[in-house]
């Protein structure tokens, strides 16, 4: 797969970390699920948490904790099937696993809403602020232009979207903050969808985006 | 006691331990992590316990989590150190850089009650695909750690704050952002600035 858009440094960053939002973690561990050049970028980061943790002072464990957990080492692993079933990528599916698993494995037969004209989206968990939506925009459907308070992560899964960025096809991402307005257009006959996480309410920059912010829940 | 598996005699734990501290002591804790992979044997996990549960247990306090919690975290990470050790490749990463990402999601789910999404870090290790566009050459993954952390030890002030408060507070860019009064671009330019850094040293070009 061509991918030509990718994650920010600080964004892979804060990832490995273990800090980036909910809605937002689920978007970059989508793009690294098909992006190896992402997948590559996480090394240098995870070497600093290595780092890091070799780095503190150990705390006290108790007496009996080696004990206890050598009385467990023969236990039946409960988490086994599951992360046994994580290491298999469904290679058939249009849908990356870690959004598999809130989804399932189609993107046709899902219960979308409408949210204005051209635009439908399912509500997916996401952290104390911001959204995580997945959207389908009909064919030529523009979302009004807006700006950021915070960032803003769209993974593109099927169709294209173009802004004043660039293109964006299967596999990119575009990963933008409120140092960029944009109006983001689907550009394709098929129309498209996307997963988009947001950390902060967006900013619609004109009369018309104001005025029906708040029916689309962004 | 020469046929009694250690673990099952708990009595002669710590002086198990100390012989097999011996035992081992040519070793590294990558190359240890690597035979316990191959062997499951439970001398070489007691003595990866005896290193790293105490630095598990000291990273997820600092997160914020209560002590009683902490050490039941430590002890499901640990666990998992057993039972996924035959996933781990040496020759892309430390022991203690496979370790930091287990603790990492056993404490950010539990603290979530969510499953932090996770694109499983075994896969990495077996994706035949994986490119090469950012990779150390073969060397010691110890080595790398060392390089690694002279470069934290020498990142300006503000990049090592927002570096701790990323990996230790587990704070987003927004919550950084509130908390030292800075606009959230120049929280995002800290941290790209500290992983330039980071990296040459990584790569060893530093």
């Amino acid at each position: 797969m061509s991918i030509n858009h990718h994650l920010d440094d600080a964004t892979i960053f804060s990832y490995v970390a273990g800090a980036l939002p909910q809605g937002m973690a689920l978007v970059v561990a989508c793009h690294l699920s098909m992006c190896d050049t992402c997948r590559s970028r996480l090394r240098a980061p995870e070497a600093v948490g290595g780092a890091l943790l070799e780095s503190l002072s150990p705390d006290r464990i108790n007496d009996d904790a080696l004990e206890q957990v050598l009385d467990r080492l023969d236990e039946p692993d409960s988490t086994s099937v599951s992360s046994a079933a994580e290491v298999m990528p469904v290679q058939s599916s249009e849908v990356p696993q870690p959004l598999a698993s809130l989804i399932g494995n189609s993107l046709d037969d899902l219960e979308w809403k409408r949210m204005v004209p051209g635009i439908c989206y399912i509500d997916l968990p996401s952290g104390p602020q911001g959204v995580t939506k997945l959207l389908r925009v009909a064919p030529g459907g523009v979302v009004l232009p807006h700006t950021h308070r915070g960032n803003e992560l769209t993974l593109l899964l099927r169709g294209s979207l173009s802004d004043e960025i660039g293109r964006f096809q299967r596999g990119d991402v575009s990963d933008l903050d409120d140092q960029v307005e944009h109006q983001p257009l689907a550009d394709s006959r098929e129309g498209c969808i996307c997963l988009v996480a947001t950390d902060a309410p967006i900013r619609f920059t004109t009369l018309l985006g104001r005025l029906v912010q708040p029916l689309t829940g962004f | 006691m020469e046929n009694t598996p250690p673990g099952d005699d708990v009595d002669n734990l710590a002086f198990l331990s100390k012989q097999h501290a011996e035992e081992f002591e040519h070793m590294s804790w990558t190359q240890l992590l690597a035979q316990l992979g191959v062997s499951k044997d439970r001398k070489v996990y007691i003595q990866l316990f005896r290193h790293f549960a105490p630095r598990v247990k000291a990273y997820i306090r600092r997160l914020g989590v209560l002590e009683s919690v902490a050490d039941e975290l430590t002890q499901e990470t640990m666990l998992s150190v057993w039972r996924k050790a035959h996933m781990f490749n040496p020759e892309k990463a430390a022991a203690s850089t496979w370790i930091f990402t287990l603790a990492r999601n056993q404490s950010i789910d539990w603290m979530r009650k969510q499953k932090y999404p996770e694109y499983s870090y075994e896969e990495v290790f077996h994706d035949a695909e994986e490119s090469a566009t950012e990779g150390t050459p073969d060397i010691d993954q110890g080595l790398v750690t060392d390089r690694v952390m002279t470069a934290i030890n020498t990142l300006p002030e503000n990049q090592a704050q927002v570096l701790y408060m990323s990996f230790f507070e587990g704070r987003s860019h927004a919550e950084i952002s509130s908390r030292l009064d800075i606009p959230l671009g120049s929280v995002k330019s800290r941290i790209r600035l500290a992983c330039e850094k980071l990296k040459q040293h990584w790569r060893g070009e530093a």
